[in-house]
């Protein structure tokens, strides 16, 4: 059975638009009124859908993209390698670092001979599209872990992000290691 | 006249003038939550429990608001429009029956500023005058918006008055007084014009909405098109006042549907509370009856802003002069004609 091309509601929502004569109780409007004064009503009883801020905040979604965190291990050692892919992948260029050898001593605090001195991120630059964490070969960067938003401020120089703000804490690494180990 | 009447009627006046303001105070936080509610959302609730200091907030925040005068040549007038408009607003409270009458102190009281025998008139007159309040304020802002509003505001509020007073007369020759006490005493019990009168009452209730110049017919301050129509000029308390006025409008036209129509202070069964409870018990229940019927009312005001769109101002001029006028004539003739054949 194949219907004409017109009848085809691929939405489901199509309605036909009729021109005919309003009846008399249509030209009224007193019908149309009560019907809208019901649909109001209803709204009168219904869950509020209000977020009340200070007191409550609503969730991030676990995919929401909000302030960069550099990761660490499970021994707590920063990930990075200071490779630079990051800021080459940044369409908004709000990326830069410094690289530095490894000294002797210091295999705690970073895992690879080669580490970032200086990593800078721009907030006021940042468009937050996540291809700083797909061009991340070490899993370095991540804008989902933090779940906070970055700060609002009154002064430009507040917006550039140094690794004192963006290295993962070392509470939490020792936590995300005490939680694999559980599991 | 002796000294315990004036103290009596004092008391009385004060009384109505602190309810009618406290009402409209209220109604600007009713308007707030119904709106709120209506749109799924919570509405004020910060200030005091559930928001209830609201009311108060936004008078100090009016009050405290700096004092704009543009650059007009009618100064004095500038201050006269909110003036009207807020003294008119609060005269028509004069005339309305709270409640039938308390016995105190081997008084009798009786709860009504003044009964005068032409309160109706009375009402419609100051009602009328309530819009040179909004046509004086419009022209001294010295600005084509306040000025486009009120002249919507007035021409709008002169020709639904027609309506409005064409539905009354057929009321009037049911009840065959203009006296508002009588009216309420004629509807005792569930005995109420409403049901006698419905036509009467939709064309009335229709022009009310228009008179306050509230949704459907808010062609005076329609945001979108006047910025805000009449007011927009107006600053700090001047402002508060037109506001103040627009709602404590709203508490009188509540007050006079219930009293015209709704029986007023009657309910069900208040010939057998005064017998049996007393007097005093059954006519304050009355009271409470009239308050219940008012914020019915005003309820119903808000629930209609929320839901129906403004009207274009042709279909307002048509709805009022080609549908409201004629309908309330024809309303006439029958209700004469009904007279005629059973009274």
């Amino acid at each position: 059975m194949s219907t004409a091309i017109q009848n085809i509601s691929l939405s489901g929502r199509k309605k036909e638009v009729s021109h005919k004569e309003m009846t008399f109780w249509e030209r009224l409007y007193l019908v149309a009124i009560v019907k809208g004064l019901i649909i109001t009503i209803k709204h009168l009883f219904r869950k509020k859908v209000t977020v009340q801020y200070p007191e409550q905040v609503r969730e991030f979604s676990p995919v929401y993209r909000g302030q960069h965190m550099l990761k660490r291990d499970e021994q707590g050692r920063e990930n990075c390698t200071a490779c630079g892919l990051c800021a080459l992948s940044c369409p908004a260029e709000a990326i830069t670092m410094k690289a530095a050898e490894r000294k002797k001593g210091e295999e705690h605090l970073y895992r690879e001979e080669k580490y970032a001195e200086i990593y800078e991120i721009n907030m006021l630059r940042c468009i937050f599209c996540g291809l700083c964490e797909e061009a991340c070969p070490k899993d370095a960067i991540y804008l989902t872990l933090s779940k906070e938003l970055v700060p609002a401020s009154y002064d430009r120089e507040d917006f550039i992000f140094g690794k004192d703000k963006l290295v993962m804490p070392l509470e939490m690494a020792i936590q995300n290691a005490q939680l694999n180990n559980a599991n | 006249m002796d000294s315990a009447f004036i103290i009596e009627k004092s008391v009385v006046i004060v009384t109505v003038f602190a309810i009618t303001m406290i009402m409209a105070m209220y109604s600007t936080y009713a308007e707030r939550k119904v709106a709120a509610f209506l749109q799924d959302r919570i509405g004020p609730n910060r200030a005091g429990k559930f928001g209830l200091l609201q009311p108060l907030a936004d008078g100090l925040k009016l009050f405290s608001k700096e004092e704009f005068f543009p650059n007009t040549p009618n100064r004095f007038l500038f201050v006269v429009g909110p003036a009207i408009a807020m003294s008119t607003a609060l005269m028509t409270s004069a005339v309305i029956p709270w409640g039938d009458r308390l016995h105190i102190f081997g008084r009798d009281v009786i709860l009504q500023a003044t009964d005068i025998d032409v309160s109706l008139l009375y009402i419609f007159g100051v009602v009328s005058v309530g819009v040179y309040g909004i046509m004086i304020g419009g022209w001294a802002s010295n600005n084509k918006f306040s000025l486009m509003g009120a002249v919507r505001a007035a021409s709008q509020m002169v020709s639904y008055e027609i309506a409005m007073g064409l539905s009354m007369i057929a009321l009037l020759m049911m009840t065959g007084t203009l006296s508002l006490k009588e009216i309420s005493l004629q509807q005792s019990g569930m005995d109420w014009n409403v049901f006698y009168q419905p036509v009467s009452f939709l064309i009335f209730l229709i022009c009310a909405f228009a008179e306050l110049n509230r949704t459907p017919f808010d062609l005076a301050e329609c945001e979108s098109e006047l910025i805000g129509g009449y007011h927009t000029e107006y600053s700090s308390m001047k402002m508060g006042f037109y506001l103040f006025a627009e709602y404590a409008n709203m508490f009188i036209s509540s007050a006079i549907l219930s009293v015209l129509f709704f029986g007023g202070y009657n309910y069900p069964g208040m010939q057998w509370m005064i017998d049996n409870v007393g007097l005093n018990v059954a006519n304050i229940l009355g009271i409470v009856a009239l308050f219940i019927k008012i914020c019915g009312f005003i309820f119903f005001i808000m629930w209609v802003r929320w839901t129906i769109p403004r009207f274009r101002y042709d279909q307002l001029m048509n709805l009022g002069w080609r549908i409201l006028i004629p309908l309330s004539i024809v309303n006439i003739i029958i209700t004469g004609i009904c007279i005629l054949a059973f009274k």
